[in-house]
């Protein structure tokens, strides 16, 4: 009996991790803890955990920071979902977005020694892909993808099927 | 996020411990690099041994405090980076901006 194959590259029914807090910086303590938290359950290994905590770290400051403005009653959604290999993190705050284009380059020589400008360029660093999305009534959607090294679901019956092959 | 200082041969040594993160541990660090300028300290190191974590602001303390220190004819090295944070400074391209010691006692020296 062969059981059923895992439907892996759908996106799954619920997230693994799903919070809204207000804008103060103690929550991105919180939401690293959750999120590290769910990166250990889908296998993401110590180092990449740290990268990717990193990262999020990032996108949370700047919801708070630059998208709500500090204001504690306005709020940020942080969800990750797996899709196929990969793991999803949106961010969204209600500011009223930006210019990705036009954010500086923090390794030009003339920006090396200013004190901020490298939160983009961490998430970026970080992850396999960033992008933002700006909402028609105001709102900015952020979206992290990064690689899961291996299945969020463990196949150990794969293998034991491939060794089957000499026996005969 | 703790921060000891303590100083020997007129040089300042500040140990920050747990995460430079923006809010507090970069609030944390700006306080102690600026009561250290005003207390008269020109010579200064910066001891990373305890930090486990650098975030954007973190390092954008790190680099306000290196310009603040140099603007005031002094001087700020750093010592014993744990290698994630020396990857940081390697990803931004700031290990070409610091001095940077394998040891406290060799970024002491480096400034006696």
């Amino acid at each position: 009996m062969s059981p059923a194959e895992s439907p892996r590259t759908e996106p799954s029914a619920t997230p693994e991790v799903r919070i809204t807090v207000g804008s103060r910086f103690e929550n991105i303590e919180l939401i690293q803890t959750v999120v590290d938290d769910a990166f250990s359950r889908l296998g993401l290994e110590d180092d990449d955990r740290h990268w990717v905590g990193i990262a999020v770290r990032e996108a949370v400051a700047n919801a708070i920071k630059h998208g709500n403005r500090e204001d504690p009653d306005e709020l940020v959604d942080v969800e990750l979902r797996v899709e196929g290999d990969q793991a999803v993190i949106r961010i969204e705050d209600r500011g009223s977005g930006f210019d990705p284009e036009q954010v500086a380059d923090p390794l030009a020589p003339e920006n090396l020694l200013k004190p901020s400008g490298r939160g983009i360029f961490y998430m970026r660093r970080f992850m396999d892909e960033v992008s933002y999305r700006f909402l028609p009534g105001g709102g900015t959607v952020l979206v992290m993808r990064k690689r899961l090294a291996s299945p969020s679901v463990p196949a150990s019956d794969e293998n034991s099927e491939a060794n089957k092959e000499s026996n005969g | 996020m703790k921060i000891e200082s303590h100083s020997t041969n007129q040089v300042l040594i500040i140990k920050p411990k747990g995460k430079i993160t923006i809010g507090l541990g970069d609030v944390a660090l700006r306080k102690a690099v600026g009561e250290a300028l005003e207390a008269g300290a020109r010579r200064l190191v910066i001891n990373l041994h305890g930090v486990s974590s650098l975030d954007s602001s973190g390092v954008g303390e790190l680099v306000s405090a290196y310009t603040t220190v140099t603007q005031r004819s002094g001087k700020l090295v750093l010592a014993e980076l744990p290698s994630k944070i020396a990857d940081i400074l390697q990803i931004t391209q700031l290990i070409q901006v610091f001095d940077v010691y394998d040891s406290e006692q060799e970024a002491v020296d480096s400034l006696s």
